[in-house]
């Protein structure tokens, strides 16, 4: 009911609202209270889009095992328990840590808050310590998505330190001297606020290589302890090969050979006109439906099939072979899919973790203004429990 | 809304206490033993279920308790759940599509019916 | 219409309109480069083969995705802790209740389509096989993952439009809405049931049959919601004293189209006819009648309807009403047709026809213009307004909704306290003035609330001043 003349006071009377309006409250809110629940909110929404983007995977997953449960049989066993198992713990107490923050946060322990989350990004980063440690043993291995699957389990498997692993700590090396330079940097120039912000962030950094450590540590210790598993797996794949076909055969299949050669003039049509018409680069119309014709007459002459010792590799649908790019290939599309997608959670994590830290070290938060906190927590425990689904589903069930 | 004005000063956080939140991870932690535990026994068709009621337990531990969400406002909880409903859903239409029209992608090999 | 100082995340809102620019670069990008022929529903395995820069265009779409799961959070935040004091739930205005389902469906069903474009680029980049049959995978899949979000988002297109026939409706035959629970609650059913019906996309493309049958079942319960709201705006101009201007001459056509499109749309939801018609014009016919005839005639109806409150200028009424009629015109004379082609066997995305077609393609191809030309006609009124406008009075159309009670257009803040919220459909106490051409409210809703008199509207000071 804003007349033009009160108009202009309204305008003035806003601005001049603003000195019982605390610093940390956004000027459209009308209580910390309300600015609290809509964030809140709004955290409780984003977090259900994220289920729900997880849910295609688990979809996959899911479906692909309800078809194909001996492909997750035999994947599962280069999935290394212990080490999945130690992730498990490590995000269950970054989780702990992280509620001990809002808890902090809320009563304005302000050391604790820092504490715990620094405790939680150490966590963050041994997770993913862990984590370079499996993938470039997999890497090593030839255990890739679908389209670079090759893994031999004939073949030697690389010893010692994967070079794999090496490219991928060149950033947490690089971020962690950087933090140590800025730590000292900080104390030297007397900057105490630079310093205090980066000695947490320095442990956490260094964290990474503790997971690193811990990592290779157990895989190889799996590696010498269990030689006859990996024999028995060979083994399986063994048969596999002998019972089937070689993965390459199922992909060059009827397609490659239709499109092997260009199609002869008039070939089983008994059309000069669509013959002279196809003599023609440009008419790929006709050109495919003479192909296909041409296909169709082969298979109806039986030449195609004998070609194939009466499998036919197209629709003939048991194809044992496991260790093929097209079935174990697939299990490490998705596992790699879905780890990949909750480790780049997790990195998204430790980015605003550390945001949050700094806020914390610089005192922002108290007990009517705690919401960063809380929505953060939120999603880091989002992130923990998508793994809580993750690590049975990959590591456990086979 | 009638609610924010009646407590806008008043205190809106409700910290846990420290007892709760070890409890919650020291179960945490005993339900992934149990886990890895139960994994090394062949149970069959029962492993995934097991292993997933297991998973579930520990999942509404941490919502309820790390995530607050035993005390929360009923609409956060109600949006947070039926957002599972949802992925029961679409994950139950693809499965059943899937499993419904698995075996009609086996066409009869092509030579046994020219024999 | 809400009363509240701003939405509840002003800088997620300007990033979600940021995330629409870069997203909008990405796909001109990948227009400009090779083009795109995949269509917008990007089927594997053509999707995953074609030569063309599939990749740009689903990170584009793949960021419009965040833009636009932003925005519902943001809305769906905004309605439920910043509403004034005295608006409850069943007070807000309609078009709030549709903006509202609308963000329950883009907040619910977009991650779905982000993880599906996701998997797309692994597939193009990595070979990933989840919906690549060359390695297993299942493209039928890719369907189910596709529609998932891809139903519900023509739910996202339409449910706006439900919103602002409601309020125009209301207001133009100034009379209180008909069933506002039930309009409210529709809405919501809808946005809820459109989660269970995108198997309808996928009739023939290989589904099971039991799967089929299901979902051809729960595609009819979506007409139902709908039929209520259609039969609810009925009863609103039943004995309500309608004035024809632009904004319902546009909800009227409003609601012969999208009729239209609704029970045509029954034909394709059931499995025999569908299987006859689909892929036809006649698939084509029913979706434009229901997302042009109804979506962008309810959008230009909203558009005139809120235009004077935007810009504070008044347009031209008499031909704001031809454009009405010959949007009304050229509509029907391209989209009409077309069903008889439809299901006499025209295919749909080909760009030649058998002789036989001839006439109706003529006659379609007519109409294409004429609809053009109306729109043309609107957009002149609407510019010229900009320019050689009247000043537009607070409440030109009789609304009894909170942004009629601040002025044309709104200042900063939109009002200097929380406003007094009453019915948004109680038209007894608005009363037409003709000395300011003005409708005014003639009472304060409330005396005791406010401690000092509401401020009257002006003309009423000036004659106290007199």
């Amino acid at each position: 009911m804003a007349t033009a003349e009160i108009d202009q006071d309204g305008h003035a009377h806003d601005h001049s609202d603003h000195h019982d309006h605390p610093a940390f409250l956004a000027h459209h809110f009308d209580s910390p209270e309300q600015q609290y629940d809509s964030g809140k909110l709004g955290m409780w929404l984003f977090l259900v889009t994220e289920i729900l983007f997880f849910s295609g995977l688990f979809c996959a997953y899911a479906i692909y095992r309800s078809l194909r449960p001996e492909v997750y049989a035999f994947c599962s066993q280069f999935l290394n328990t212990e080490l999945g198992a130690i992730n498990t713990g490590v995000l269950l107490f970054s989780s702990l840590t992280m509620a001990w923050a809002v808890r902090a946060a809320q009563l304005e322990q302000h050391k604790v808050t820092v504490g715990m989350i620094a405790a939680t990004i150490s966590c963050a980063a041994i997770f993913l310590g862990v984590k370079a440690v499996e993938y470039s043993h997999k890497w090593d291995m030839g255990l890739l998505p679908a389209g670079m699957y090759s893994y031999d389990p004939v073949a030697e498997h690389h010893e010692g330190l994967s070079h794999y692993l090496i490219a991928i700590s060149i950033v947490p090396s690089i971020v962690l001297i950087a933090l140590i330079g800025l730590f000292i940097y900080g104390k030297a120039a007397g900057k105490q606020f630079l310093a205090s912000c980066a000695a947490p962030l320095t442990v956490a950094a260094a964290c990474y290589f503790v997971g690193v450590g811990l990592g290779v540590f157990l895989e190889s210790r799996a590696a010498a302890a269990g030689h006859d598993s990996h024999a028995e797996g060979s083994a399986l794949a063994a048969i596999g090969h002998a019972d089937g076909l070689p993965p390459s055969k199922i992909l060059e299949g009827p397609l490659d050979h239709a499109t092997e050669d260009p199609p002869t003039i008039g070939i089983g049509t008994g059309d000069e006109a669509v013959g002279i018409m196809a003599a023609d680069a440009t008419n790929t119309g006709i050109r495919s439906e003479l192909d296909a014709l041409r296909a169709q007459e082969e298979m109806a002459s039986g030449a195609f099939v004998d070609e194939y010792d009466g499998v036919d590799p197209f629709y003939d649908r048991p194809i044992e072979n496991v260790n093929s790019n097209s079935l174990a290939g697939v299990f490490f599309s998705i596992y790699y899919c879905m780890t990949g997608l909750h480790a780049i959670h997790i990195i998204a994590g430790i980015g605003v973790l550390a945001w949050l830290l700094v806020r914390a070290v610089r005192q922002d938060f108290c007990s009517q203004y705690f919401g960063p906190v809380d929505y953060v927590g939120l999603y880091w425990h989002i992130v923990d429990l998508i793994w809580i689904y993750l690590f049975p589903l990959l590591y456990l069930i086979g | 809304m009638a609610s924010h004005g009646d407590h806008a000063d008043g205190e809106f956080a409700h910290p846990m206490p420290i007892w709760m939140l070890l409890f919650v991870f020291v179960a945490l932690t005993f339900l992934t033993i149990l886990t890895v535990f139960q994994a090394s026994f062949s149970l069959g068709n029962w492993e995934i279920w097991l292993s997933m009621i297991i998973a579930s337990i520990k999942a509404t531990l941490v919502m309820a308790f790390f995530m607050h969400l035993a005390f929360d406002k009923p609409f956060n909880v109600i949006m947070f759940l039926s957002s599972f409903l949802f992925v029961t859903l679409f994950v139950g239409f693809l499965l059943m599509d899937t499993n419904a029209y698995d075996d009609k992608i086996i066409v009869k090999p092509v030579a046994e019916t020219l024999q | 219409m809400l009363g509240a100082k701003d939405v509840a995340f002003p800088r997620l809102n300007l990033c979600s309109f940021y995330l629409w620019c870069i997203g909008a670069i990405f796909f001109i990008f990948a227009l400009c480069t090779t083009g795109l022929d995949t269509g917008w529903t990007f089927y594997t395995p053509y999707s995953t083969t074609t030569s063309t820069s599939v990749i740009a265009a689903t990170t584009g779409v793949f960021i419009l995705g965040f833009s636009s799961i932003f925005t519902g959070l943001n809305f769906i935040v905004t309605v439920n802790t910043m509403r004034p004091p005295g608006m409850t739930w069943f007070k807000m205005p309609l078009f709030l209740w549709a903006i509202y389902s609308t963000a329950v469906i883009q907040v619910l069903a977009t991650p779905v389509l982000g993880i599906t474009l996701l998997l797309l680029i692994c597939e193009r980049l990595m070979h990933i096989g989840i919906f690549d049959p060359a390695y297993n995978g299942d493209p039928v899949a890719f369907q189910h993952f596709f529609w998932f979000y891809s139903h519900p988002a023509v739910y996202i297109m339409i449910l706006p439009a439900f919103g602002i026939i409601s309020e125009l409706m209301s207001v133009h035959s100034h009379k209180s809405i008909f069933g506002y629970r039930f309009i409210a609650l529709s809405s919501i059913a809808i946005a809820l049931l459109s989660f269970l019906v995108w198997g309808h996309h996928m009739f023939t493309s290989g589904m099971s049959e039991i799967t089929t049958i299901i979902f051809s079942a729960l595609t009819f319960t979506v007409s139902v919601p709908s039929a209520i709201k259609v039969f609810n705006w009925l009863a609103t101009m039943y004995k309500g004293s309608i004035s024809l201007t632009t904004p319902m001459c546009y909800a009227l056509s409003f609601m012969f189209l999208f009729t239209i499109g609704g029970l045509t749309g029954l034909f394709l939801g059931t499995l025999t006819t569908d299987l006859h018609l689909h892929d036809t014009y006649f698939v084509v016919s029913h979706f434009h009648y229901v997302m042009m005839g109804g979506t962008l005639v309810a959008f230009l109806g909203g558009v005139f309807h809120w235009w004077p409150k935007m810009t504070g200028k008044m347009f031209n009424e008499t031909w704001g009403r031809v454009s009405a009629l010959v949007v009304f015109i050229g509509f029907n004379l391209t989209f009409l047709p077309q069903f008889v082609l439809g299901s006499r066997g025209m295919p749909r995305r080909y760009a030649t026809y058998d002789p036989e077609f001839t006439g109706l393609h003529r006659m379609s191809t007519v109409g294409a213009f004429v609809l053009g030309l109306g729109l043309v006609i609107a957009l002149f009124v609407l510019l010229y307004s900009l320019y050689r406008g009247k000043k537009a009075p607070r409440n030109p159309w009789g609304g009894a909704t909170l942004e009629w009670r601040c002025a044309s257009p709104p200042p900063y803040y939109n009002f200097e306290r929380p406003p007094v919220v009453g019915n948004p459909y109680y038209f007894e106490n608005i009363e037409y003035d003709a000395k300011s051409d003005d409708y005014v409210f003639t009472e304060p809703e409330r005396k005791i609330v406010p401690p000092e008199p509401a401020p009257q509207p002006e003309h009423v000071e000036a004659e106290k001043h007199n």
